[in-house]
């Protein structure tokens, strides 16, 4: 397929994963903030949205005070925010637009109404009322855009851009998702078996499992009390848990193996040092490491990924 | 609809009866719900100038438009006729060039702006240069139908010919009960047939791509759609490189070679080493590739010269010199605003002519006297005495009107007609066309991007029309 194509196909599944992550993150921040604790201040449980997004700086300038409806805004529908919901939305339409020809027409129908609503909704304006249903709202459109493509789509390579883009996507945000609820919790120094029995960690670590989707299933494999270093391992080790880095990396290294046919490419071989790490990886041996140290190796490898993708099959050099 | 003597035609009988029995809140309301569908599957245009990057949608009127297959054969005749003498005019003018030899067309017509003298001499498959044209077509009576003019350069419209008609079959299923309306959906087919048939001799299983400038082109949602019903590549400049005589794009296995290029970008902008070089549209070298006979472009290069509002008026005499028969359409009269003569006429008389700029299209730079003001018309008049070449000027015709829903209820509006027609292995036109409608009361300007709406064309398959068998003869080509 022609590689423009295969790009905007890659970048419109990235943008929309990455929106949904941001909704996810927004909804158990604001349901949080419900939750009367004195672990940690109102700026600190605000500032967690940002730190994902490493925009610290950007909102300082422009909001200055974290507080829910600043950081609500920042992050869910201002334009000149590149990581907004609003924009990561927006990016992706314009994507979807420009290869419309390369998916089914119900995907396209599908990003084009998300789309339009998402307009109306601005004009609408986002009450403090209205940060639950929105998040709710791009959750479930992005579920629904992801059941079409797989319910619709031709099984052709632009099908195998799509899910690559996803996973790299999700495989980022839930390794940026940990690392800062960490840090957040137990500074940049934590190890990832810190002794976690206070009601307080409690709330933390349960919110954290409920915006992956993973409350239920934590409790189904581990039938204990929640639990930072579980917690890591269901999020990093887990090939059962949907939103894991392994199963992030179970789905993109077999697609991989299609795309590079017996090319022998240098993605294959980064994809497969990944996937190894998080097959073959102990939980104490992260814990030693240090989980912080991990997880910023394991983005900046699964961006490395990430940039030869990029280099191999969407920005194709003419000879 | 109606005959001068205000009688419903028969034709509209069993529409005139439907319309009689549907309230004008019904009407309004699918007219509502096809806005709703059209927003939603995305069939805009963008507009250029003010708003710019804006989608709109063109506004749809419900009510059909309806041609008896006796007249839809006449007019299918016509422009068959009409574009067949048109590609030998292109071929003629850019090899031997009998006829200005033959003192029909003058030899000014080669500094036309439209005229390409890098195709000077180049073969062509099929000797086919405009594979696609678009005619517009007015009626003013009974029988009386005229040429406004021939589009073939990168016409466009056709996207609505068939959105329209899936509208249409969607909100008003008991209508095509009713009427027996000739089928239209195969249009992609038979484009996709001739692209692949113009291929260079000796190409086996040719690959067609649809060229664009780009998302941000006006009818952007009309390239997408053709390429997806004609599961071709949707290509932009930027994909397409040259190399060893050949034309490639890049794809996720690497180059692969493309042969036959529907372009729909103007000849300025498809290659910056031929024509503007400031062009970031096109591809740096396909010209070159394009005049060895490398890969064939559809339409083919330098069209401009024969659609031009001033070649137009000598289409009638190019069907007698080539084809030897009578022109079944007939032209607008027309006034050269370089000759003298016409010009005086023209200046006198410009509260009641249409003015145009000879190489203008869309609606731009045009003066329509009857509706302008004083300021207009002296302003106008100001610019044809700087440079009377660049118009044409003529009498105001008195459009044929078709019923339209607008907010006071159902009302005569003036419509064209932009039939398709497709040369490739034969010349043929699927039973329909895009049907256009200046929506504001005595508006004569039906442009798109000038506010004007569309109506699905329906062309009646009645069986004392024997049009049966003349659609099905037309889908197998």
């Amino acid at each position: 397929m022609l590689s423009r194509t295969a790009d905007h196909l890659y970048w419109m599944a990235r943008y929309i994963e990455r929106a949904e992550n941001m909704a996810r993150v927004l909804d158990v921040t604001y349901r949080m903030s419900l939750v009367p604790h004195a672990a940690h201040s109102e700026e600190d449980l605000w500032m967690l949205p940002v730190r994902i997004v490493d925009d610290v700086e950007g909102f300082e300038r422009d909001y200055g005070a974290y507080n829910a409806t600043n950081v609500m805004r920042y992050m869910a529908l201002d334009e000149r925010n590149a990581s907004s919901i609003f924009e990561s939305l927006a990016s992706a339409r314009e994507n979807a637009r420009s290869v419309r020809v390369a998916m089914s027409s119900e995907m396209w129908e599908s990003v084009n109404s998300l789309w339009l609503e998402l307009q109306q909704r601005v004009r609408n304006g986002l009450n403090e009322g209205d940060y639950s249903e929105f998040c709710e709202w791009v959750k479930s459109r992005s579920h629904l855009f992801r059941g079409v493509t797989v319910g619709t789509m031709l099984r052709d390579d632009g099908y195998m851009f799509v899910r690559l883009g996803t996973f790299i996507e999700r495989a980022d945000n839930t390794a940026r998702l940990l690392d800062a609820k960490y840090q957040q919790l137990y500074g940049p120094k934590s190890g990832g078996d810190e002794e976690s029995d206070s009601s307080g960690d409690y709330y933390e670590w349960s919110s954290l499992l409920r915006s992956v989707s993973a409350m239920e299933a934590y409790q189904k494999v581990f039938r204990d009390t929640i639990d930072a270093g579980k917690v890591a391992e269901l999020l990093i080790l887990r090939d059962d848990m949907p939103r894991s880095l392994h199963t992030c990396l179970d789905e993109i290294t077999p697609i991989l193996e299609k795309i590079c046919a017996d090319r022998g490419m240098e993605c294959m071989r980064q994809a497969g040092e990944l996937h190894a790490k998080l097959h073959f990886g102990r939980m104490n041996v992260i814990a030693d490491t240090g989980l912080h140290e991990f997880l910023q190796d394991f983005i900046l490898l699964n961006n490395n990924l990430g940039v030869e993708i990029q280099k191999t099959f969407l920005n194709a050099p003419i000879r | 609809m109606r005959a001068p003597d205000g009688k419903v035609r028969p034709l509209y009988n069993a529409l005139d009866q439907w319309l009689a029995n549907v309230s004008h809140s019904q009407l309004t309301q699918k007219a509502r719900e096809a806005e709703l569908l059209f927003r939603r599957v995305g069939i805009t245009f963008n507009v250029y100038g003010e708003d710019a990057g804006a989608e709109r949608l063109i506004p749809f009127d419900v009510i059909p438009r309806i041609l008896a297959a006796s007249e839809w054969q006449r007019l299918s005749d016509g422009a068959i006729q009409r574009v067949r003498a048109l590609n030998m005019f292109l071929h003629d003018l850019y090899h031997g060039q009998e006829i200005i030899k033959a003192g029909v067309v003058p030899s000014s017509i080669l500094t036309n702006n439209g005229y390409r003298p890098e195709m000077q001499g180049v073969d062509v498959p099929g000797n086919i240069y405009a594979h696609i044209a678009g005619i517009d077509i007015v009626r003013t009576g009974e029988n009386q139908f005229y040429v406004l003019e021939d589009n073939l350069r990168t016409p466009s419209g056709v996207s609505y010919m068939l959105e329209d008609r899936k509208m249409m079959m969607r909100l008003f299923p008991d209508l095509f009960r009713r009427y027996s309306v000739a089928p239209v959906e195969h249009y992609p087919q038979v484009l996709l047939n001739n692209l692949r048939a113009v291929a260079q001799p000796g190409v086996q299983d040719p690959t067609v791509v649809l060229m664009t400038p780009g998302a941000y082109n006006s009818a952007y949602f009309e390239h997408a759609f053709l390429a997806q019903q004609m599961g071709i590549e949707l290509v932009e400049g930027q994909d397409l490189f040259v190399r060893d005589n050949a034309v490639f794009m890049r794809t996720t296995e690497g180059p692969k070679r493309v042969d036959v290029i529907y372009r729909r970008i103007d000849d300025d902008f498809i290659d910056p080493l031929a024509f503007r070089a400031d062009s970031m549209l096109g591809v740096p070298g396909l010209v070159s590739v394009y005049r060895n006979g490398g890969v064939t472009l559809a339409n083919a290069i330098g069209t401009g010269v024969a659609d031009d509002k001033a070649t137009y008026t000598y289409v009638p005499e190019m069907v007698r010199f080539y084809l030897g028969e009578e022109p079944i359409l007939s032209n607008v009269p027309t006034y050269k605003l370089e000759l003298e003569d016409d010009c005086k006429y023209v200046l006198e008389h410009l509260a009641e002519l249409v003015v145009k700029e000879v190489q203008g299209s869309g609606g731009y730079g045009m003066l329509v006297g009857p509706s302008s003001t004083k300021e207009q018309i002296e302003d106008f008049r100001k610019r044809i005495k700087a440079n009377p070449g660049n118009y044409i000027a003529q009498p105001t015709l008195a459009l044929s009107t078709c019923p339209t829903l607008v907010e006071q209820g159902i009302a005569p509006r003036h419509v064209d007609l932009r039939p398709f027609v497709l040369s490739g292995k034969t010349v043929t036109l699927v039973p329909g066309a895009l049907c256009r409608v200046a929506l504001s009361d005595g508006s004569l300007v039906v442009n798109s991007s000038q506010g004007g709406g569309t109506k699905d064309t329906w062309v009646l398959n009645e069986f004392q029309y024997g049009m049966q068998s003349e659609s099905q003869e037309q889908s197998t080509c």
